[in-house]
């Protein structure tokens, strides 16, 4: 079968389960300030509209996804029932509600990217990796994704370390690219 | 066919000069290029001019379904007890399309400079620029450049003692496509799942947090300065009429240069890929079909590419649309069923879930579109899958379901014999293994 039809999740959503999580958390205080800022963006009320920021920063902050116990916490800090925080978190791809590695590979194999190669491009990271798309390593590592189109059609294939693009990607660059993830030296910014 | 338009633009009439991103794209830059100058005058018109004078240019909106804008702008009541907000749809993510990610690096004044013109004519304080959440490099510039015109005094409170005051907030979403739709861009806004809303109300009459709202699309919002600045006149200079101005068009896929490239409306197809993208690879004879507009507007059969202009109406006459400009190459190298399939197994995973017939449609027609791009089927199922296809497109919320179909149904329309011819290779290899067992 090919990589592509292996996925089978439906729409959007409906594949998501959620992790019951008993603990309690508490924004650390570095990102105190940040959080502030972000809920004075909306009008006095309207403060739900910085659920996808807080839910970010949740994720970004402690282990990379969102048990329930941090999605209560941002409930709680919005004052937003915690089922409409649930319903958000299992709606957008960039949340994880079960635990990822330290790492997210997303790379991109929509049309463009296909045209150029990118499932060539996927099956190197894969072996550089040992691993398949869709999977966390073993060691807790990386999480490689097959996603949806990223938006640099034009420098095709590419892909995403976890904030960054690395775009008009070889078989070469790419095992470069995990060869430095797997030393320890993940990039931090973009590559052309 | 009409006349043959031009396919360059000097440089002085790019409204994005800096897309390639050679230049500064800090307000430095921006200002050595021109930008800012002749805000101030901007801000003293009236609304109802800049509207009228948006409605001679006849702009129609570039996030894809090209209505006007100048009209748009008009459907929005002055701002009354509640406060009007322009949002701009920055949540790019129509497979092909590629466009605002490079105004956002590279040219990300033209943006906030075309918001707090609109602003000032749609009788907002505030706009939310919705940025996808997979943008944070281009949302850090977007966000640089906003702090700089604060700074510069172009952003808050009585700007340039015109009396307007306009504030400016990043949003960043999380990964869905269906955002890009406005109303469901409004719903995550607010803080929800971004499932599209019934219309009516309209967002101009009750969009974001139940105030007016106008939604538009990046470059569309960046073009609007320049408009008024170098007048109608220059404006619809490019293009045929109904469809003038300059355009991003963002090719990819199977030629030799994939480019970003602003180019005037009406310019045709083949110097599009030849003059700006380096030509398809492998030649012109090698070429197969193009998606003319992003992954919802269907193929062109290589014969159609041959003559076919680059423009609203054009492309609806040869059965397809322009939607985002972004034109998507595939040469003889490409099996163009798997990349069909490819299509439609996005649209299976972008469903929001909320119409039934998109929900259960859209996975079905991924389905059967993966199996008969392998010749597994039957060629009476070729005639249902359209059939589905038909029974799909209409039935719902939004245009999403509809987008999702039209790619189906023009890889019907156009590769049908190659279909068959899978679906015969696939039943001969099938009966040479019932044969040997």
């Amino acid at each position: 079968m090919s990589n592509e039809t292996k996925q089978q999740a439906s729409y959007r959503g409906s594949h998501v389960q959620i992790v019951d999580d008993e603990n309690t958390y508490v924004w650390p205080k570095k990102v105190q300030p940040e959080i502030k800022k972000l809920i004075a963006k909306y009008p006095k009320g309207r403060e739900a509209s910085a659920v996808i920021p807080l839910l970010k920063i949740a994720q970004n902050t402690f282990d990379g996804w969102l048990p329930t116990g941090l999605m209560n916490l941002v409930a709680e800090t919005l004052s937003m029932p915690p089922v409409r925080v649930y319903e958000v978190a299992s709606f957008y791809d960039m949340f994880y509600t079960k635990p990822v590695g330290k790492h997210i590979v997303r790379v991109c194999t929509n049309v463009s990217c296909m045209v150029r190669g990118c499932y060539k491009v996927l099956s190197e990271i894969e072996d550089e990796l040992g691993m398949k798309a869709g999977t966390t390593s073993e060691d807790g590592l990386v999480t490689l994704e097959e996603f949806e189109c990223l938006g640099a059609c034009c420098e095709a294939p590419m892909m995403m370390i976890d904030d960054h693009y690395h775009t008009s990607l070889t078989g070469d660059k790419a095992r470069e690219l995990m060869k430095r993830i797997k030393d320890g030296d993940a990039p931090a910014e973009a590559t052309k | 066919m009409a006349t043959k338009q031009p396919h360059t633009l000097k440089p002085e009439d790019k409204i994005f000069p800096n897309l390639d991103g050679s230049g500064d794209w800090t307000i430095k830059g921006y200002q050595k290029r021109g930008g800012y100058k002749g805000l101030e005058k901007i801000l003293k018109m009236k609304p109802a001019e800049i509207i009228d004078q948006l409605k001679a240019s006849a702009l129609r909106g570039r996030g894809g379904a090209g209505f006007p804008t100048g009209m748009k702008w008009s459907f929005m009541p002055p701002a009354g007890d509640k406060p009007n907000y322009l949002v701009v749809n920055a949540d790019e993510s129509e497979p092909g399309t590629c466009k605002d990610r490079d105004i956002l690096l590279y040219d990300p004044h033209t943006l906030v400079e075309g918001i707090i013109v609109g602003c000032h004519t749609l009788g907002a304080k505030a706009s939310y620029v919705y940025v996808r959440g997979e943008y944070v490099d281009e949302a850090d510039h977007l966000q640089q450049a906003i702090d700089e015109a604060y700074k510069a005094g172009f952003l808050g409170k009585n700007i340039m003692g015109t009396k307007v005051d306009v504030d400016i907030h990043v949003h960043m979403g999380a990964g869905a496509y269906i955002c890009g739709e406005e109303t469901a861009l409004l719903e995550s806004l607010e803080g929800k799942k971004g499932q599209p809303r019934m219309r009516p109300p309209f967002p101009a009459g009750f969009g974001l947090y139940g105030c007016p709202t106008t939604i538009n699309n990046v470059e569309t919002v960046a073009q609007v300065p320049p408009i008024l600045k170098k007048g109608v006149e220059w404006w619809t200079q490019f293009g045929r009429p109904n469809n003038h101005g300059t355009k991003i068009f963002s090719v990819s896929g199977a030629v030799n240069k994939p480019i970003n490239i602003e180019a005037p409306m009406s310019i045709s197809l083949k110097d599009l890929i030849e003059k700006h993208a380096g030509g398809v690879i492998g030649g012109w004879d090698n070429l197969l079909g193009v998606i003319p507009g992003g992954s919802s507007t269907p193929l062109l059969s290589a014969e159609q590419c041959e003559n076919v202009l680059m423009d609203f109406d054009a492309l609806r006459e040869e059965g397809t649309g322009l939607g985002t400009a972004a034109v998507i190459v595939m040469n003889k190298d490409t099996d163009i069923l798997r990349v069909m399939s490819r299509i439609s197994r996005f649209y299976k995973h972008e469903s929001c879930g909320q119409c039934t017939p998109c929900r259960e449609g859209v996975g079905w027609v991924w389905r059967l579109m993966d199996r008969l791009s392998q010749g597994d089927g039957t060629k009476e199922e070729l005639d249902q899958l359209f059939d589905v296809t038909k029974k799909i497109e209409g039935h719902t919320i939004c245009a999403f379901a509809d987008g999702a179909m039209w790619p189906v149904q023009g890889v019907l329309r156009h590769y049908r014999p190659l279909f068959e011819q899978r679906i015969k290779e696939h039943a001969a290899k099938k009966d040479i293994k019932v044969k040997s067992a």
